[in-house]
C-alpha cells in the first residue's frame, strides 16, 4: 500500500481550509452591485389568496422590486419539476401538479412563498416584506399522512383528489396472500416513521446573477449537484439554454439529501436577477430553513410477516401511506417506492413480498430523500417486524435472523422485490457483531442494570441498503427521468501534478482527500500533487452530485476510468519512447517499464513529452495527457451490516440511555478506514437522532410547524450517543473496478430500528408492546404508564 | 432586527437614566432571550441599554452566611467559584448545569430573574433559598418577587443589582431538562434553612412556585423518602409538545427525590 493511496488513513486535505475558517459558502460570496431577497412566506397551512397588494411595499426604502406568483405566470415560468415518474397499480401516471415557484393562487403550507422583496440591504428587504399586503382566504389543512386519504379531508390541490399522487405496488400479492393464508405465524404491527427536518449546518442560500452582454446567466447555490439544477431549471422551469446558464456550488455544508433539490428560492433568484438587472441574493434563516428545506420520512405503515412451523419467513405484506408534503420535490416519488420496496426482501431468504405505497399530499413542506432516503424506512420496519417475531414467537432474536439470513453461498441472490444483490456475507456481520456485543453476558448486565433500578435492553438490526443507483437504463424504465451515471477527467499537467474534474460534489464526504488517494495510488504520483475540482458547471463535465452513498461507488468508478485512458495513453507515448511494442509496457508504481527490461519511464516525463511533443508518436497518438470518462454502473451496490444497540431506561423518569453501539458493516474495499469511521458515526447518530429525538410535528388543526426551531426540535448532541464500536467485514463489490459499496447512508439506515428493538427489550418486563420513534422522555414514560394501566384493567 | 438607539451606561444611575428616555427601552444583560426575539422580529425595543459596562453589577461576595452575587455576573463565574462552591455547593451546581459554556459565560443573574422563563434554573434558587433580589430602588424577597408567566415584582425601569442568598444547612438541586432546548423541563430546589425546609419548582409552571406539602414532609425528616410520595397536582402545570402537565406533575416528585438525595 502506498503511504497515501488506497487504504490508508491519510488526513483531510479539505480540513486545511474547513478549520480555520477558509472555505467558500455561498453565502461567502458577494457580487458587485448585488441585491438582496426576503422572500414573504404564507402563514397559513392552506389558504386561497385573494389579492396580493405590493403597493406599500414598493415604496419602502432601499426596495429594488418586488416580485409575485402573477409576475411568473406573465414571464410563462413553469413549475418546479419532478425528476422521477411513479406509475399506480392501475398503470397510470402519477398526478404532478404544478408548483410555481411563487404560489400564484393558493397557499399550500406554512412557510410557501407567496412573493419576493428585493432591496438593497437584506434589513430593508425584510422591513419591505412585511409591507406586502396578502389577502388570504383560509382553508382547512391536512398535516398527518394517515388522515390525509380519508373521506373529507381538505384536498391539498384541486387536481388530485383524496390527495393521491399515485397508489404503487411491487411483488406478488397472490402469493404473499396465499402464504399469509396457510402460515404458521403471522405477526402484525402498525408503524410510523417519524418525519425529520434535515437540518445541515449551513443554511440553504444562493445568488442569481445575470450579464446582458452576453446574456448569460449564473446561479451560485448551496447544491449536491449543480448540473441537476442547471439542467431542470434551465430546461424546464426557465427555458434557458445550457451553455447560457452557469451554475456554481462551493463548498457546502452538509446536506443529507435535502440539497439535492430543485428549489423555489432557485428559480426565483435567477429569474429575478434579469428582471432588475442586478445579481439577487439569499440566505435562509434557521427559521426558514426548517419550515422550506424538503422533510425526510414520514410514513405510516402497516406489516405482516408470515412464517412457517420451522420459523423460516414465507412472506411479508406491508401496506405504507407515504407523505409527498404539499408539492412533488425533486425525487420524492421514488423514495417511497423503488427506494424502499425494493429493500423489503432486505437480507432474509423470504420468498414472497408485496409492497403497496399510497402517496399522498399533505399542507406540510416537501417530503424527499434524507440520509438513507426509503432504505431506513424499509430496514426500520423489516427490523421491527423481525424483532417483535422473535418475541411473539419466544425465539431468540439471533437464531431466528440466522434461521432466515440469505447465505454467502446464494450469491448473486435474486429477491422477490426485483434487486440482485451481487455479494454480501450477511450471516458473518450478525455473528461478529453478537460476538463484539458479547450477546451470551447480556442477561448478567441486564441484572447488573437492575440492581442500579435501570431497565436494560439490547436490540438487533439486520440490514442491507442499495447504493449507486444504478444502471440509467434501469432507472429509466424504472420511472427515472434521468440518468445516474458519474463523470470525471484527469487532467495531467506537463510539470507532473493532476487536476481531477469530477461530477460528484462533496458536502461534507471528503472526497478531495479519498479520491485524491485513488489517482496517487493508481498514477504513482504525490498525494500533494493532486487537486480535485467539483461543483462548478464552467469547470466539470457533466455530473450528477453526491447522494444515495454513490460519490465512491459511480464517482471514483469515473475517475478509474479515466485513470486507465491516461496509463494507456502514457503506455502508447511510452512504447514509442522507449522503442519497443505497446504490448510490451507495463505500469507500475509511476514508471512504465518495458517488460524484463530496465528500460523505463517515469510517468511525469511522458507527461512532460505529451505536451512538448518532440520524441512523440504523432501518427497513432495526439498530444496532451488529459482523459475523461463516464461511468454508468452495471448494478446497485449493496452495503450490508449488524447494528447492535444496548439501552438503558430510567423507569421513574422515562429517560432512555444508549449505552453502547456495535456496527460491523460491509462496504466493500475501503480507501481511507479514517473516513469511513467518520461517516459511519455521523450515520448512526442521525439514526439515534430518529429513535430518540428528533420529530417534526406540525398541529393538525391549524397546520403550523410546532417544531420550528432547536428549541423544540431536538438534534441528537454528543452526550446522547456513546462511544461506537465499529468494525468492518469487507466483501468487495463484483461489478465496480475499486470494488467499493458506500458507506455514507449506512449508519442512518441501521440505526434506528436497533435503538427502538432494544429499548422495547428493555421495557419487556412493564408490558410495553407497541412504541413509534422517538423514545424522548415523555413518550417512554407515557409508553409505561399505559401499559401498567392495560396491565390493571 | 428592527433598528433601535444603543446605550452603553458605567453606572447603575445612568443605565435608569438611560431607560427612563426611551420610550420603549429594555435592558441587555447576556442578551439570551432578547436578542434572539430582536432578530425574529419579535421584540422591538426603541433603545437597548447594554449593562455590560457597569462595573458595580459584576461580583461574588461571600461573609457570614450570606452568598451575594451581582445582577451581571455569568452563570460561569457562579458555577466556577470557590466560595459559592463551599457555602451553597447547590448554587454552583445549578449555575454549571445552565445551558452550555457559551451560555454560561454571557447569561447572567441578573437577566435571568429579571426574565423570569418558566423553564429558568435560578428561579427555584432563589426561591428555594428564600433570597432577596436587591434592585436600583429596593429589596424583594423572593416569595414576593415570581407573579406569572414572564411576570415579576419588577416595575418598569427597575434594575436588579445584585441577589443575596442565605447559606442553608443543606441544599439540592435537581434538574429534568428538556432533551432539545436543555432548559428545566421540571427543577426542583430543597434547601434545608435556619427558617425551616424550602422547596422550590421551576419549569412546571408559569413561574417558579414553592411546594408546601414536600416542604411539611422534609421538615419532619430531611430524606429521600419523605418525599417519594407526595404527588403534586396535574393541575395548573404547563403543558406541551416535550411534556405535558401529568408527567410534569409526576416528574416534580421524582425531582425533589433527587435533589433531597443529593442535597449537601
Amino acid at each position: 500500500m502506498a503511504e497515501n493511496g488506497i487504504g490508508a488513513r491519510v488526513r483531510r486535505k479539505e480540513d486545511a481550509r474547513f478549520l480555520v475558517g477558509k472555505s467558500t459558502y455561498t453565502d461567502d460570496i458577494n457580487r458587485p452591485g448585488q441585491a438582496h431577497a426576503v422572500f414573504v412566506r404564507s402563514p397559513h397551512a392552506h389558504a386561497t389568496i385573494k389579492k396580493v397588494d405590493i403597493s406599500k411595499a414598493l415604496k419602502a426604502p432601499g426596495v429594488v422590486a418586488v416580485l409575485t406568483g402573477a409576475n411568473m405566470l406573465a414571464d410563462k415560468v413553469n413549475g418546479l419539476p419532478a425528476g422521477w415518474q411513479i406509475h399506480s397499480k392501475d398503470g397510470s401516471p402519477m398526478n404532478e401538479p404544478p408548483h410555481i415557484p411563487l404560489a400564484p393562487d393558493k397557499a399550500r403550507y406554512v412557510g410557501d412563498h407567496i412573493a419576493v422583496v428585493i432591496a438593497e440591504t437584506r434589513n430593508q428587504a425584510r422591513d419591505a416584506a412585511e409591507l406586502v399586503d396578502v389577502s388570504y382566504e383560509p382553508l382547512k389543512a391536512v398535516v398527518n399522512v394517515a388522515e390525509a386519504d380519508k373521506g373529507g379531508a381538505p384536498q391539498v390541490h384541486d387536481q388530485a383528489p383524496g390527495n393521491l399522487c399515485y397508489d404503487w405496488h411491487l411483488g406478488d400479492k397472490a402469493a404473499v396472500d396465499a402464504a399469509l393464508a396457510k402460515a404458521a405465524h403471522v405477526v402484525k404491527l402498525d408503524l410510523v416513521n417519524n418525519r425529520l427536518v434535515p437540518n445541515a449546518i449551513e443554511p440553504r442560500a444562493g445568488i442569481g446573477e445575470y450579464d446582458a452582454a452576453t446574456d448569460r446567466y449564473t446561479l451560485y447555490t448551496s447544491s449536491q449537484n449543480p448540473h441537476v439544477i442547471r439542467l431542470l431549471m434551465g430546461a424546464f422551469v426557465l427555458g434557458i439554454p445550457e451553455h447560457k446558464l452557469r451554475v456554481v456550488s462551493p463548498d457546502v455544508g452538509g446536506g443529507f439529501g435535502s440539497k439535492i433539490f430543485h428549489y423555489a428560492e432557485e428559480a426565483v433568484l435567477t429569474w429575478a436577477a434579469k428582471k432588475v438587472g442586478r445579481p439577487v441574493k439569499w440566505t435562509a434563516e434557521r427559521s426558514e430553513s426548517f419550515l422550506c428545506d424538503a422533510h425526510g420520512r414520514d410514513h405510516a405503515t402497516h406489516v405482516e410477516l408470515a412464517l412457517d412451523k420451522d420459523h423460516k419467513f414465507t412472506a411479508l405484506k406491508v401496506s405504507t401511506k407515504a407523505a409527498m408534503g404539499a408539492y412533488l420535490s425533486t425525487f420524492a416519488p421514488a423514495i417511497p417506492t423503488w427506494l424502499y420496496g425494493t429493500l423489503l426482501a432486505g437480507v432474509y431468504t423470504t420468498p414472497a413480498v408485496y409492497v403497496e405505497t399510497k402517496a399522498l399530499f399533505t399542507n406540510t413542506s416537501a417530503v424527499d430523500a434524507y440520509r438513507g432516503a426509503g432504505r431506513p424506512e424499509a430496514c426500520y420496519l423489516l427490523e421491527r417486524v423481525v424483532e417483535r417475531a422473535a418475541w411473539q414467537l419466544g425465539i431468540d432474536p439471533v437464531e431466528l435472523r440466522r434461521k432466515n439470513v440469505i447465505p454467502a453461498s446464494a450469491m448473486p441472490y435474486q429477491t422477490p422485490v426485483a434487486l440482485q444483490y451481487d455479494c454480501g456475507d450477511f450471516g458473518k456481520n450478525l455473528n461478529d457483531a453478537a460476538k463484539v456485543v458479547d450477546w451470551a453476558g447480556f442477561a448478567k448486565r441486564r441484572e447488573e442494570s437492575k440492581k442500579r433500578g435501570q431497565l436494560r435492553g439490547i436490540g438487533i438490526s439486520h440490514y442491507i441498503e442499495a447504493c449507486g443507483i444504478a444502471p440509467s437504463a434501469v432507472v429509466g424504465a424504472l420511472g427515472g427521468r434521468a440518468g445516474l451515471y458519474e463523470s470525471a477527467e484527469v487532467r495531467f499537467h506537463p510539470t507532473g501534478s493532476v487536476t481531477v474534474f469530477t461530477g460528484s460534489h462533496p458536502h461534507g464526504q471528503s472526497n478531495e482527500t479519498t479520491f485524491a488517494q485513488i489517482v496517487a495510488d493508481k498514477l504513482g504520483i504525490p498525494i500533494e500533487n493532486v487537486e480535485i475540482v467539483h461543483g462548478d458547471t464552467d469547470r466539470i463535465p457533466f455530473g450528477m452530485g453526491t447522494y444515495g452513498s454513490r460519490s465512491l461507488a459511480v464517482g471514483g468508478s469515473a475517475l478509474v476510468k479515466a485513470i486507465d485512458k491516461v496509463i494507456a495513453k502514457g503506455k502508447k507515448i511510452a512504447a514509442h519512447q522507449l522503442e519497443a511494442s505497446e504490448a510490451d509496457i507495463e505500469f507500475k508504481d509511476g514508471v512504465f517499464r518495458v517488460a524484463g527490461t530496465d528500460k523505463q519511464k517515469a510517468i511525469g516525463e511522458i507527461a512532460l513529452s505529451a505536451y512538448v511533443p518532440h520524441n512523440f508518436p504523432h501518427e497513432t497518438t495526439e498530444p496532451g495527457l488529459d482523459e475523461s470518462a463516464f461511468y454508468d454502473p452495471k448494478n446497485f451496490t449493496f452495503p450490508s451490516g449488524c447494528h447492535i444497540a444496548e439501552v438503558e431506561v430510567d423507569p421513574e423518569t422515562g429517560t432512555t440511555k444508549v449505552l453502547r453501539f456495535v456496527a460491523v458493516d460491509d462496504f466493500g474495499n475501503i480507501i481511507n478506514p479514517m473516513i469511513v469511521e467518520g461517516q459511519v458515526h455521523g450515520g448512526i447518530t442521525q439514526g439515534i437522532g430518529q429513535a430518540l429525538t428528533e420529530n417534526c410535528v406540525y398541529d393538525a388543526q391549524s397546520g403550523q410547524l410546532l417544531t420550528g426551531s432547536f428549541m423544540d426540535y431536538c438534534m441528537p448532541k454528543a452526550d446522547d450517543v456513546p462511544s461506537f464500536e465499529v468494525s468492518t467485514n469487507v466483501v468487495p463489490c463484483t461489478h465496480n473496478p475499486l470494488g467499493v459499496k458506500g458507506c455514507g447512508e449506512a449508519g442512518t439506515i441501521g440505526a434506528a430500528a436497533a435503538v427502538i428493538n432494544a429499548l422495547l427489550d428493555a421495557l419487556k418486563p412493564l408490558g410495553v408492546k407497541e412504541f413509534d420513534m422517538p423514545a424522548s422522555p415523555h413518550r417512554v414514560w407515557q409508553a409505561i404508564q399505559n401499559a401498567s394501566r392495560k396491565a390493571a384493567d | 432586527m428592527y433598528s433601535f438607539a444603543y446605550h452603553k451606561p458605567t453606572s447603575v444611575k445612568d443605565a435608569a437614566g438611560a431607560f427612563a428616555k426611551g420610550s420603549e427601552a429594555r435592558y441587555l444583560a447576556g442578551g439570551h432571550t432578547l436578542l434572539p426575539s430582536m432578530r425574529l422580529r419579535l421584540s422591538h425595543p426603541s433603545d437597548l441599554v447594554d449593562l455590560a459596562g457597569v462595573a458595580e453589577l459584576k461580583g461574588i461576595k461571600v461573609d457570614g452566611g450570606t452568598v451575594t452575587i451581582g445582577a451581571m455576573t455569568p452563570h460561569g463565574e457562579v458555577a466556577s467559584n470557590a466560595a459559592v462552591a463551599k457555602a451553597i455547593p447547590a448554587l454552583a451546581k445549578l449555575a454549571g448545569g445552565i445551558g452550555d459554556p457559551q451560555v454560561r459565560n454571557r447569561g447572567t443573574i441578573g437577566g435571568s430573574l429579571a426574565n423570569s422563563d418558566p423553564a429558568a434554573d435560578y428561579p427555584a434558587a432563589v426561591l428555594g433559598l428564600g433570597a432577596t433580589i436587591k434592585t436600583n430602588k429596593r429589596e424583594i424577597k423572593a416569595d414576593d418577587y415570581f407573579k406569572g408567566l414572564f411576570e415579576t415584582a419588577l416595575e418598569d425601569g427597575e434594575l436588579i443589582t445584585s441577589v443575596s442568598f442565605p447559606v442553608p444547612e443543606k441544599a439540592g438541586y435537581a434538574k429534568f431538562a428538556n432533551p432539545a432546548s436543555r432548559y428545566a423541563i421540571v427543577g426542583v430546589f430543597v434547601a434545608k434553612t435556619k427558617g425551616g425546609v424550602r422547596v422550590a419548582v421551576t419549569g412546571a409552571g408559569p413561574c417558579a412556585f414553592r411546594q408546601a406539602a414536600m416542604e411539611k414532609a422534609l421538615s419532619g425528616g430531611f430524606t429521600a423518602d419523605a418525599v417519594a410520595n407526595v404527588k403534586h397536582a396535574a393541575s395548573g402545570l404547563n403543558s406541551d409538545l416535550h411534556a405535558s402537565a401529568e408527567y410534569r406533575a409526576h416528574l416534580v416528585t421524582v425531582m425533589a427525590k433527587r435533589a433531597v438525595a443529593a442535597a449537601s
